[in-house]
C-alpha cells in the first residue's frame, strides 16, 4: 500500500507541470487574444470612461505579467472569482452542472467500452472474415458521424417518431426536484433515497444522450481492441497455453484480452477527453444541464470569469483523470515498478 | 582527412526524389494489380472527395437554386420533385444549401489542416532532432495540449476571436498542431538513431542537410496519411463549432449551422432539415478517412498476417 | 547392428501440411512418414524453413491458420489424432503429449504468477483438484527443476531466462505426459544455460520415463541428446538414422553438407565451408528432389522425379537417388 502511495505522489508531481501548462494556456487564450472583453460586454457604444472604469475594476489594465501572477495566485487559493454578469461566484453554477456532465460522460464511456471491446475481440478472432470487415467498417463509419447529428437522428427516431425515450433534460417534469440534492449524481441520489420510480425516470433520460456519446466514440475502441488483440494472439504464451490444453475461450478472454486491455487503459485518459468534448455537443442537443451548456451560455453572455472558470475546471478534470489512469495502470500491470 | 575521394554518401542514392517516386508508384500498381481491399477503399475515398470538390467548383450543375434565396419555395415544405431535399424554415432550398455549403466546410478544414501542418511539422522536426531542453519543454507543452479536449480549445479560441472564416480556421488549426508535432517528432527520433544517419554525420554532413535529405523524406509518407485523416477530423470540428453557433456569420451557408437551425423544428416532425446536412458532413469526413486509410495500407503495408 | 524391437508411441504417416496464402500455397511439409519410438530421443534437424517446426506443431494441431493438414495421419499409441474431437484434443494436449517452445521470455503470460500457470495447467485437465493441491504439486516439481518454491508467487518478469525455461519444462511435465515435443528449446538461451538445460532434460527424461522429440537447427545439441536423427529438407525427410551413423557416415549429400558446414576445431581450416544456393521455394516447388539445385552429386533423374525415403537396413533410411535400389 505504501508503495502505491509513493507512486501516487511521484505521479502527482509529474501532473503539476502539465496542469501548469494548461492553466497558462487558458490564460493566454482568454486574456491575451485580441478582442476586448469589456467593451463587448458593455455593448459597442459604451462611453470610454465607463470602459476604463470597468477594466480597472477587473484588473485588466495591469501589465500582462502582473495579471498572470494574479491569476495564478487566485487559482492557488482555489478561488475561481466572481461572475461578471450575474451576481454569483463562479464555482456555484459549475458545482451544480459538473455532476450532470460527469454522469453523462461516465455512462457514455461505459456504453462505449461495452460496444467497442467485444466487437474488437470478435473482429480479432475472426480476422479477414466477413465479421472482421463489417466491424472495421462500422468503426470507421461511426467515427465520421458527428456526435450532434447522431443525437438528432436518435432523437428523431426514438423520441419523435417512435416516442420511446425523452429527448431533453435529466428528469421529467412530474418528478419532485427536492430529492436530487445530495450528490448531484442523479443515479446515486435516487438510489440512496430508494426512489426507484425516479431512478427509472433518470435512466430513461440518460439513455439517448449516453447512447449517442457511446456509439460515436466506440469506433476508436473497436480499432484499438482489435489491433491489440491481434498482437497478443500472436504471442508465444498464447500458443503455449493452447499446447497445455487450455480451451480457446479461456485463452482469448482470460489471457489474451487481459494483456490487450493494458495498452487500452493507457489510452483511456485521451478518450475521456474526447468524451468530454462530445459531451458538450450532446448537452446542447439534448438540453442537458451540464458544463458544456454552461460554457456556451456564458460565452453568449460574455461572462469571461465564468468562461475561464469552466475551462480551468476542464483542465483540472483532465489532469485528474490522467493521474487516475496512470495509477490504475500501475496497479493492474505487475511489471510496473512501484 | 581528404574526403573528396570517398565518393557519394552511402544511402543518398536510395533517398533521391526520383527513386522515391518510383518506389511509390510501384506500391500503387502492386496494390492495384491485386485489387486488394485497400485499393478499393482508396478509390472510394477519392471518388467521394472528387464528387464534393466538383460540387464546390461547379455548383450550378447540381442545383438551380441559390442557398440564400428565401423565396425558393414554401417554408418547411417536405422533399418533393421540385425540391429534392425539401425547404427550410426560411424558404431556402435545402439541396442548394448542401451544395454551396461544401465550399465553406472543405475550405476551412483544408486550410486549418495546412496551417497546423505548417506549424507542427517544423516544430516536431526541430524538437526531435535537437533533443535538448527545447525538446523537453516543447514536448511538455504539446503533450498537455494534446491531452486536453480539442473541441474545448477550439471553442475558447473561436469565442475570443469572434465569428469569421479566418477566425474559425485559426481556431480549428490550433487543435491539431500537437498532432503533427508528436507524429513528426516521434519519427524524427527513431530515424535519428538509424545507422545511415550516423554515417552521414560521421562524414561531416551539416545538420540541415541531414534533416532535409534523410529525415524529411522518410517522414513524408506518414504525414500524408495523417494529413488526410486530419482533414476529416477538422471537418467534424468545424461542423461542431458552427453547430454551437461560434462559426460563421449567418450569410454563409454552412452544414453545421443548418443542423442547429433544423433542431428546433424536429419535434414537429421536420426531418429533412437535419438529415441531409449531417449526411453530407459524414460523407465528406468518410471520404477523407477512406483516402487516409487506403493510403496508409498502400504506403506502409503491414506485414502480411497469415 | 541388430535391430532391437521397439514400441511406437507416435506414428506419422504420409503427412502433408500446406499454408494457402495470397501468393500461392506454401507446401511446408510433404509426405512425411516417421515413427517415434517409446523411450527414445528423436532429433529433427534442418535449416530454417524446412518444415520441422510446422511438423512439431501439427502433432497437437497447433498450426497457425491458414495452415492445414492436407493428407496423412498422426497416431498416438494407435489413436488417430487428426480425427479427434475438440474435447479429446484438449485432453491430449498437456496430459499425454506436451510441448515446450523456443522463447521462454514470451512463453509465459506476463500478468499471471508462476503458481497460477501451474494451477491452470492442472485444473483444465483435472478440474476437481483444489488450488492448494495444485500448488503442492507445482512445488514438488520445482524441486526437481532446481527452483526455489518462493518463485511460485512471482511474475515471469522477475525470473531469469534459464529459470523461465525450466518453468516451461515443469508446466509440460506437471501432468506426467509420455511424449515431449521440444521446438528449439535452447535457441534463445546462452551456451552455459543451454548446457544446464540439456542436463536437466536428460535427467528428467530418465526420471519420468519420457520420450522426447527434439526439433532444432543446432547439430551440436542434437548430437548430445538424440538417439536417432531425422534430417529434413524442403518439407521432406532426407535421411533418418541413429546419431552415431549420421555423424560417422552421412549418406545424403545434404547431411554431408551440414556436417561440413560446422567448423572442426581439430582440422586446420582456412575457409568456412558453405552450401551454395538458397533454400527451396516451397510455393512453386520444382519437380524432383528439393535439394537438386544445390546438390554436388546431382544426376539427371534427381531433377525429374522425387526420391522416396527408403529403408537401407540397420535402422537407416535415405531419400536420395544415389541409393535408390529401384532406380
Amino acid at each position: 500500500m505504501r508503495r502505491i502511495l509513493n507512486y501516487l505522489v511521484a505521479r502527482l508531481l509529474l501532473t503539476i507541470p502539465m496542469l501548469f501548462v494548461l492553466l497558462t494556456l487558458v490564460f493566454v487564450v482568454l486574456r491575451v487574444m485580441p478582442g476586448d472583453p469589456v467593451s463587448a460586454m458593455l455593448g459597442g457604444h459604451a462611453p470610454e470612461k465607463v470602459i476604463q472604469e470597468k477594466k480597472e475594476l477587473l484588473g485588466l489594465n495591469k501589465p500582462i505579467g502582473a495579471q498572470y501572477l494574479d491569476y495564478m495566485a487566485q487559482l492557488a487559493r482555489f478561488d475561481l472569482g466572481k461572475s461578471m454578469i450575474l451576481d454569483e461566484k463562479v464555482w456555484q453554477p459549475i458545482a451544480g452542472k459538473l455532476p450532470a456532465t460527469l454522469e453523462l460522460t461516465v455512462c457514455g464511456l461505459i456504453i462505449c467500452l461495452g460496444i467497442g471491446i467485444p466487437l474488437g475481440v470478435r473482429a480479432a478472432r475472426r480476422r479477414r472474415s466477413g465479421h472482421d470487415f463489417g466491424i472495421r467498417l462500422y468503426a470507421n463509419v461511426v467515427y465520421c458521424i458527428p456526435v450532434f447529428w447522431m443525437g438528432l437522428m436518435l432523437q428523431m427516431l426514438f423520441g419523435v417518431f417512435l416516442d420511446l425515450f425523452p429527448i431533453s433534460g435529466r428528469v421529467g417534469s412530474r418528478v419532485i426536484s427536492g430529492e436530487f440534492d445530495k450528490t448531484g449524481f442523479y443515479i446515486l441520489d435516487t438510489l440512496m433515497s430508494g426512489r426507484f420510480k425516479s431512478l427509472l425516470d433518470v435512466l430513461y433520460h440518460l439513455v439517448l444522450p449516453a447512447v449517442t456519446l457511446g456509439i460515436t466514440l466506440s469506433g476508436v475502441f473497436v480499432r484499438l481492441t482489435r489491433a491489440n488483440m491481434l498482437d497478443v494472439l500472436k504471442a508465444d504464451f498464447v500458443l503455449a497455453g493452447r499446447a497445455r490444453g487450455v480451451p480457446e475461450r479461456s485463452v482469448v478472454y482470460k489471457h489474451a484480452l487481459k494483456n490487450a486491455l493494458i495498452p487500452i487503459v493507457t489510452m483511456l485518459g485521451l478518450q475521456f477527453s474526447a468524451l468530454l468534448a462530445g459531451a458538450i455537443l450532446t448537452e446542447t442537443t439534448f438540453s442537458w444541464p451540464g458544463m458544456g451548456r454552461l460554457l456556451l451560455e456564458r460565452i453568449y453572455l460574455r461572462d469571461y470569469p465564468t468562461i475561464q472558470g469552466v475551462v480551468v475546471v476542464y483542465a483540472l478534470l483532465v489532469s485528474l483523470i490522467s493521474l487516475i489512469v496512470d495509477i490504475v495502470y500501475a496497479v493492474i500491470d505487475p511489471r510496473v515498478k512501484l | 582527412m581528404d574526403t573528396t575521394r570517398l565518393g557519394p554518401e552511402p544511402q543518398a542514392a536510395k533517398f533521391s526524389p526520383s527513386a522515391g517516386l518510383a518506389k511509390l508508384l510501384g506500391r500503387f500498381s502492386a496494390a492495384a494489380r491485386r485489387y486488394r481491399m485497400e485499393w478499393w477503399i482508396l478509390i472510394a475515398g477519392i471518388l467521394v472527395i472528387s464528387l464534393i470538390v466538383f460540387m464546390t467548383l461547379f455548383p450550378r450543375i447540381f442545383t438551380t437554386f441559390s442557398p440564400l434565396d428565401q423565396n425558393a419555395g414554401a417554408q418547411l415544405a417536405k422533399p418533393s420533385l421540385a425540391h429534392l431535399m425539401g425547404v427550410d424554415n426560411l424558404g431556402r432550398d435545402v439541396g442548394a444549401r448542401m451544395v454551396y455549403g461544401a465550399r465553406t466546410i472543405l475550405g476551412v478544414a483544408i486550410a486549418a489542416s495546412l496551417l497546423s501542418a505548417l506549424i507542427g511539422i517544423p516544430l516536431g522536426l526541430i524538437s526531435g532532432f535537437a533533443g535538448n531542453w527545447l525538446d523537453k519543454v516543447l514536448s511538455l507543452v504539446m503533450d498537455s495540449v494534446y491531452s486536453f479536449p480539442g473541441l474545448i480549445l477550439a471553442i475558447a479560441f473561436a469565442a475570443m476571436l469572434g465569428p469569421g472564416v479566418i477566425n474559425i480556421t485559426l481556431a480549428v488549426s490550433v487543435v491539431y498542431i500537437p498532432t503533427y508535432f508528436r507524429l513528426v517528432r516521434g519519427q524524427t527520433l527513431s530515424i535519428k538513431e538509424e545507422l545511415y544517419v550516423e554515417a552521414a554525420r560521421a562524414i561531416g554532413a551539416r545538420r540541415s542537410v541531414i534533416l532535409a535529405k534523410y529525415i524529411f523524406p522518410n517522414v513524408i509518407a506518414t504525414v500524408v496519411v495523417v494529413f488526410s485523416l486530419n482533414i476529416a477530423d477538422a471537418i467534424m470540428t468545424e461542423a461542431a463549432l458552427s453547430y454551437i453557433g461560434l462559426g460563421l456569420p449567418a450569410g454563409i451557408p454552412d452544414w453545421g449551422m443548418d443542423l442547429s437551425m433544423g433542431k428546433k423544428f424536429l419535434p414537429s416532425g421536420v426531418w429533412w432539415m437535419i438529415t441531409y446536412p449531417g449526411l453530407m458532413i459524414m460523407m465528406l469526413a468518410l471520404g477523407f478517412t477512406m483516402l487516409g486509410e487506403g493510403l496508409s495500407e498502400i504506403l506502409n503495408p503491414r506485414l502480411q498476417e497469415y | 547392428m541388430a535391430e532391437e524391437s521397439y514400441e511406437p508411441i507416435l506414428e506419422i504417416s504420409d503427412l502433408s501440411i500446406a499454408y494457402p496464402i495470397a501468393i500461392g500455397t506454401v507446401r511446408a511439409v510433404e509426405g512425411i512418414t516417421l515413427t517415434v519410438r517409446k523411450g527414445e530421443v528423436l532429433g529433427i534437424v534442418g535449416e530454417s524453413g524446412c518444415g520441422k517446426s510446422t511438423l512439431g506443431l501439427s502433432v497437437l494441431k497447433l498450426m497457425k491458420p491458414p495452415g492445414r493438414i492436407t493428407s496423412g495421419s498422426i497416431r498416438y499409441k494407435g489413436v488417430d489424432i487428426l480425427g479427434m474431437d475438440e474435447a479429446s484434443l484438449l485432453d491430449l494436449r498437456g496430459r499425454n503429449i506436451a510441448m515446450i517452445f523456443q522463447n521462454p521470455l514470451t512463453s509465459l503470460d506476463p500478468l499471471v504468477t508462476v503458481e497460477e500457470h501451474f494451477i491452470e495447467a492442472i485444473q483444465v485437465h483435472e478440474s476437481d483438484v483444489s488450488r492448494k493441491d495444485c500448488v503442492a504439486r507445482a512445488a514438488s516439481i520445482l524441486g526437481d527443476l532446481g527452483i526455489e518454491t518462493r518463485r511460485l508467487s512471482e511474475y515471469p518478469y522477475q525470473l531469469s531466462g534459464g529459470m523461465r525455461q525450466r518453468i516451461m519444462i515443469g508446466l509440460a511435465l506437471i501432468l506426467h505426459p509420455d511424449l515431449i515435443l521440444a521446438d528449439e528449446p535452447t535457441t534463445a538461451l546462452d551456451v552455459i544455460v543451454e548446457a544446464g538445460f540439456t542436463e536437466l532434460l536428460m535427467k528428467l527424461k530418465r526420471q519420468y520415463n519420457l520420450t522426447v522429440v527434439l526439433i532444432s537447427h543446432n547439430l551440436g545439441l542434437v548430437a548430445e541428446m538424440a538417439d536417432r536423427i531425422a534430417v529434413m529438407y524442403g518439407g521432406r525427410i532426407a535421411e533418418l538414422a541413429s546419431v552415431q551413423d549420421i555423424f560417422a557416415k552421412p549418406l545424403h549429400p545434404y547431411t554431408r553438407g551440414l556436417m561440413d558446414c560446422v567448423p572442426n576445431i581439430l582440422l586446420d581450416q582456412k575457409e568456412l565451408t558453405a552450401m551454395p544456393g538458397s533454400p527451396p521455394d516451397l510455393v512453386n516447388a520444382a519437380p524432383g528432389c528439393p535439394f537438386a539445385p544445390r546438390c554436388p552429386k546431382v544426376m539427371d533423374v534427381c531433377r525429374g522425379a522425387t526420391p522416396i525415403l527408403e529403408d537401407m537396413g540397420g535402422g537407416r533410411s535415405v531419400a536420395c537417388w544415389l541409393y535408390e535400389r529401384k532406380a
